[in-house]
């Protein structure tokens, strides 16, 4: 056998792959880039980020539409993080800490909905904020419906990264610190939680972004009153202003790259911990 | 020993379940100030336990644990003044150097006295300033040679520099008492001979309470004022390194720290002991006549010479060079004897062996039969010690004997009903066989402990709810290997707890 | 450990249950309601289930075309995705961290953005959505870097001298990989399929993106029916089906608990 044939083949097979994300991942998102900056004729242009960042007519860009779009998408995506992070640590560390001996299974509980068909589910809070009657009732009620969805379609992802995160923090860790003198809550707040950040920053970013752009939550829960940057988006595409859509699509991309820089780079093992691997 | 220093801490019938399992009972242990005491111990003895006891881990389930006199049992770990070396060290992975070994300074508060505008005195809590806890950090790190180390993270040190730091981050805060989990355990052989000699000097140099945990033997002579040996949950030996080593109360102690040869003798009267089937000049008395022992003698105490001179002859069956020493065991008749000496016969050789009054210590033995109490069930058999054995159930009436029926007629001719009778039961400890087969015996067990006795090893087999029978047994078995005791119906000695049985 | 009353706890651990719940509970019991509105209760009636479990109506052959594309897709990208994880675990550092970090991308990066830039490729390429291509890979797109992500921490996993040692036994080296690497990796596998599972029959923003004109999945379908605003029997039939998933869901975790259970049991 020749020294270098097994380890050959075995490399061989991220060929595939690698073909398949260049055709489908990379080589759209470069199209995003040529429409962002290409007129109607394929002419390379600025215009279109210059037409985004200013106003119609004489008003100016912070009294545009898309102004506006961006400034509640990110009251809205503030709102829904701050929310899920307020209920979620609290609920992760509840369940990390308590003495039941199995404590997946109450994990389980705030996970399994999350296999409920999103849509059906972002129905049924509907449905539900109907029943209660204040479903599209005022704009202020559109807004708090629409972070209400964002919340209770995202929380799972919020509490699973944090609750691997927590589970996994070395108990001695505590223990010096009671030995050093801190009490309870010192200790909480100089080991426990600096040490479960990598599980709240993994959250952050899963809800951040998605409440910031996924349209069908504040469609539905606003009948089509609230909109979002994501909502924006597709109203560009199926009005087929292609380009302005591409520039906005780029402005969400830059932001993307920016938060996974911020948050130290791609994290492979959080990343699949957000959306549930773990649990299977 | 210093009889004069007071007593810091001070544990009183301390005990310690963990879900109705019983990890240490009835300890008693007290601590001079500024000794260097060991726990010493194979895995599971409870040697740890104890220790986070003391820190504050674990609350005892029984008993009382005084530090100054003071009843702390219940005080949280944040309220003693008792600081803990980690076994795996515990740095604190999100904090630099500096900022680990300041974590005990920053949350220290000191009281401080001043009188108000209005002249009235006040105390108020204050956190130290930060240079002084800059300067203490300094020091700390000096005592352990890590000077200039304060910016660097815990992950860049080596296993034996973050064993430096973590001992720095305990005695910054200057405890009573430091606390040492095994923490050379994760070191190799070299760096932890040097840290050995480095916690000694460093105990000397501060002057406090050392209590150190550890199942290396050697680690715990080197470095201790005072033993205490653990065995089980329970203490077999206090004292001084060299009392522990030279006059080890039980066998255990004796198999466990150093090399032993250990016999089965008969105490023949005072100052003399019979084994090997020799009668030996030894230093004990106050035995019952012929009483059985059990006799240590250290390998290096064995002295060979020639034949003819020797108490005990035989024939040289390995040599094995050590560095300093050669092993070599000689096969007296039925027994075997290990010997360290400088230097070294030929294998083959016969040779003749002494050993001196000193070099022999005869303790008691600790167990010389298996005492159970039982019941007899309805098919005349006898159920002790989580087990049910056939036994023999007439010697329980001198002349009696039993009808078809089960029923034990008497030497006066009474049918007696025996069911439910509560007997004694006694049985040998070379009446015991082991097997792997499950169901050949009555009952079932784990291999807890075995020692070597020079024609046997014995074994302790522990069943599952914690009933133990010591045997005796010529084959080497594992600890920790499952095995059914098998015990000959006419070997089980029975007696009548009370006096009658049930009358028909 | 931060010291609050237990009772306190558990009562804020079970107002969040009782949210995540509750709309879910309140379609089941609607789907009882003789009326088609949320609003008033008529009473008991079983036509809510009776229409969604006729197949002549829309919903069911709905529900099981969706499942049908997802099992293609979880399937697919499964595939994919395992041969590409080993193929990237087993990469240069370099090569594989950039294949690493690209298949990142679908994993973050917002979905209708994911979306749009595949649909302008469809554009592009000129490929006719009722091939139904673009829906399928349009969807792997979003499975597969899933895939990947639960096969590689098991390849970590691995004892890397399991490999060489069926090598050093005489397993060529396709024979080693499906006898001894890929047995060793199953579990991230089978993590992986059904992730790509819930993930397609999830999906709601690529499918409208790329799906024919005529074909519908539960989402768009569900979509479209509230996006008119009125209320109709289509969407209540919806009501029972989100009944009997939520049972069903309940149902597969007691299973597995109970199981888990037993195991742990006789390990014990």
């Amino acid at each position: 056998m020749t020294k270098a044939r097994p380890h050959f083949s075995r490399k061989l097979l991220a060929i595939p792959y690698a073909v398949f994300l260049a055709i489908f991942v990379i080589a759209p998102l470069l199209i995003i880039v040529y429409y962002a900056f290409t007129d109607a004729d394929g002419g390379f242009t600025f215009k279109n980020i210059a037409t985004f960042f200013s106003g119609s007519g004489s008003d100016s860009f912070f009294a545009s539409a898309q102004f506006k779009t961006i400034l509640q998408s990110l009251f809205i995506s503030f709102m829904s993080t701050l929310l899920c992070l307020l209920i979620s640590y609290p609920v992760a560390y509840i369940i990390a800490n308590c003495k039941l001996k199995n404590k997946t299974w109450l994990l389980m509980l705030f996970i399994v909905p999350t296999w409920v068909n999103f849509v059906l589910r972002i129905n049924a809070l509907k449905e539900l904020l109907e029943w209660i009657g204040i479903y599209n009732k005022s704009n202020g009620w559109n807004l708090f419906n629409t972070i209400l969805g964002m919340v209770y379609d995202f929380l799972p992802f919020m509490i699973l990264p944090i609750y691997t995160t927590i589970i996994k923090i070395d108990k001695s860790y505590l223990e010096a610190a009671r030995d050093l003198g801190a009490s309870g809550a010192k200790s909480f707040v100089k080991i426990t939680l600096p040490l479960s950040k990598a599980g709240i920053m993994s959250g952050v970013s899963m809800v951040f972004l998605p409440s910031m752009t996924n349209y069908v939550v504040s469609n539905y829960m606003t009948f089509n009153h609230t909109k979002i940057i994501g909502s924006f988006i597709d109203e560009c595409f199926k009005n087929d202003l292609w380009n302005m859509g591409s520039v906005t699509a780029l402005l969400l991309l830059t932001l993307m790259f920016l938060m996974t820089w911020a948050t130290g780079g791609f994290n492979a093992q959080e990343d699949a911990n957000r959306r549930g691997t773990s649990l299977w | 020993m210093d009889k004069n220093k007071t007593k810091i801490i001070e544990l009183i019938d301390v005990c310690k379940d963990f879900d109705g399992v019983s990890v240490v009972e009835n300890m008693n242990l007290y601590v001079r100030k500024g000794e260097f005491i060991t726990l010493l111990g194979p895995s599971g003895c409870g040697k740890t336990t104890t220790l986070r006891m003391i820190a504050g881990f674990e609350m005892p389930t029984g008993g009382k644990i005084l530090l100054n006199g003071q009843d702390i049992s219940t005080l949280p770990p944040n309220k003693r003044p008792v600081n803990t070396v980690f076994q795996k060290y515990a740095l604190f992975p999100h904090l630099n150097v500096f900022e680990n070994v300041a974590f005990g300074l920053k949350l220290q508060r000191i009281e401080k006295t001043y009188t108000d505008k209005k002249g009235k005195t006040k105390t108020k809590l204050e956190k130290l300033p930060d240079d002084v806890i800059a300067e203490k950090v300094k020091n700390a790190l000096e005592i352990v040679d890590l000077t200039g180390f304060e910016k660097r993270s815990v992950s860049t040190l080596s296993g034996g520099q973050q064993q430096r730091i973590a001992i720095a981050r305990a005695i910054v805060n200057e405890p009573e008492i430091l606390l040492l989990d095994e923490p050379l355990g994760a070191l190799d052989l070299k760096m932890r001979k040097e840290m050995q000699l480095e916690l000694k000097a460093m105990h000397k140099r501060l002057g406090i309470t050392f209590i150190y945990v550890t199942h290396d033997q050697e680690e715990a002579l080197t470095m201790s004022d005072t033993i205490v040996v653990m065995s089980d949950g329970s203490i077999q030996q206090i004292g001084t390194p060299e009392m522990i080593y030279n006059e080890p109360k039980n066998t255990f102690v004796a198999d466990f720290i150093g090399e032993s040869n250990i016999f089965s003798g008969v105490m023949a009267k005072d100052f003399e002991v019979r084994f090997c089937g020799k009668a030996f000049v030894c230093l004990d008395k106050d035995f019952e006549p012929n009483e059985p022992v059990d006799v240590v003698v250290r390998p290096e105490d064995v002295k060979i010479t020639s034949p003819a001179d020797g108490q005990l002859k035989g024939k040289v069956t390995s040599v094995i060079f050590k560095g300093i020493h050669y092993q070599i065991l000689v096969q007296c008749g039925r027994y075997e004897i290990e010997i360290q000496s400088t230097s070294a016969p030929n294998v083959g050789d016969t040779v003749g062996l002494t050993v001196q009054p000193d070099g022999i210590h005869v303790m008691k033995k600790k167990f010389r039969v298996n005492k159970f109490s039982g019941v007899i069930t309805k098919r005349n058999t006898v159920e002790f010690g989580d087990g049910e054995f056939e036994c023999d159930v007439t010697q329980l009436y001198p002349g009696s004997r039993l009808d078809e029926e089960g029923y034990l007629i008497t030497a006066k001719g009474e049918k007696l009903d025996l069911t439910d009778t509560e007997v004694n039961v006694e049985v040998g400890l070379h009446d015991i066989t082991m097997s792997d087969n499950e169901d050949e015996g009555g009952a079932q067990g784990h291999i807890i402990s075995l020692i070597y006795k020079s024609e046997y090893y014995r074994y302790i087999v522990r069943t599952e709810n914690e009933e133990d029978y010591v045997l005796a047994c010529e084959d080497l078995w594992n600890e920790n290997d499952r095995v059914s005791l098998i015990i000959p119906k006419d070997k089980i000695k029975l007696t009548l707890k009370v006096a009658e049985g049930k009358k028909v | 450990m931060v010291k609050v009353k237990t009772s306190l706890k558990w009562l804020f651990i079970g107002l969040i249950i009782l949210f995540i719940y509750a709309p879910i509970l309140l379609l089941t019991i609607y789907s009882f309601n003789k009326s088609e509105l949320i609003t008033s209760w008529e009473g008991f009636s079983w036509d809510h289930w009776k229409y969604f479990f006729d197949m002549d109506n829309q919903p069911l052959p709905i529900v099981l075309q969706t499942l049908l594309l997802a099992v293609v897709v979880a399937t697919l990208s499964t595939l994919l995705g395992t041969v590409g994880a080993i193929g990237i675990f087993y990469s240069k550092k370099r090569s594989s961290s950039v294949l690493s970090g690209i298949n990142q991308i679908p994993v973050i990066n917002a979905e209708v953005v994911t979306a749009i830039s595949f649909a302008f490729l469809v554009v592009a390429l000129n490929i006719p959505k009722s091939t139904y291509i673009p829906l399928v890979v349009g969807q792997m797109v979003l499975c597969t870097p899933f895939v990947v992500l639960s096969v590689i921490p098991k390849l970590k996993q691995m004892d890397n001298n399991l490999y060489e040692a069926a090598l050093d036994l005489g397993a060529s080296p396709t024979k080693a990989l499906f006898s001894v690497v890929i047995p060793q990796i199953m579990p991230g596998i089978l993590a992986g399929f059904m992730l790509s599972i819930t993930l397609s029959l999830d999906d709601y923003i690529i499918a409208a993106y790329t799906k024919p004109n005529t074909f519908q999945t539960i989402s768009t379908h569900i979509y479209g029916l509230a996006k008119g605003g009125t209320v109709n029997t289509i969407k209540s039939s919806y009501w029972a089906f989100t009944a009997i998933i939520f049972f069903l869901i309940v149902l597969a975790v007691v299973i597995m608990n109970i199981r888990a259970h037993k195991k742990g049991g006789k390990k014990q």
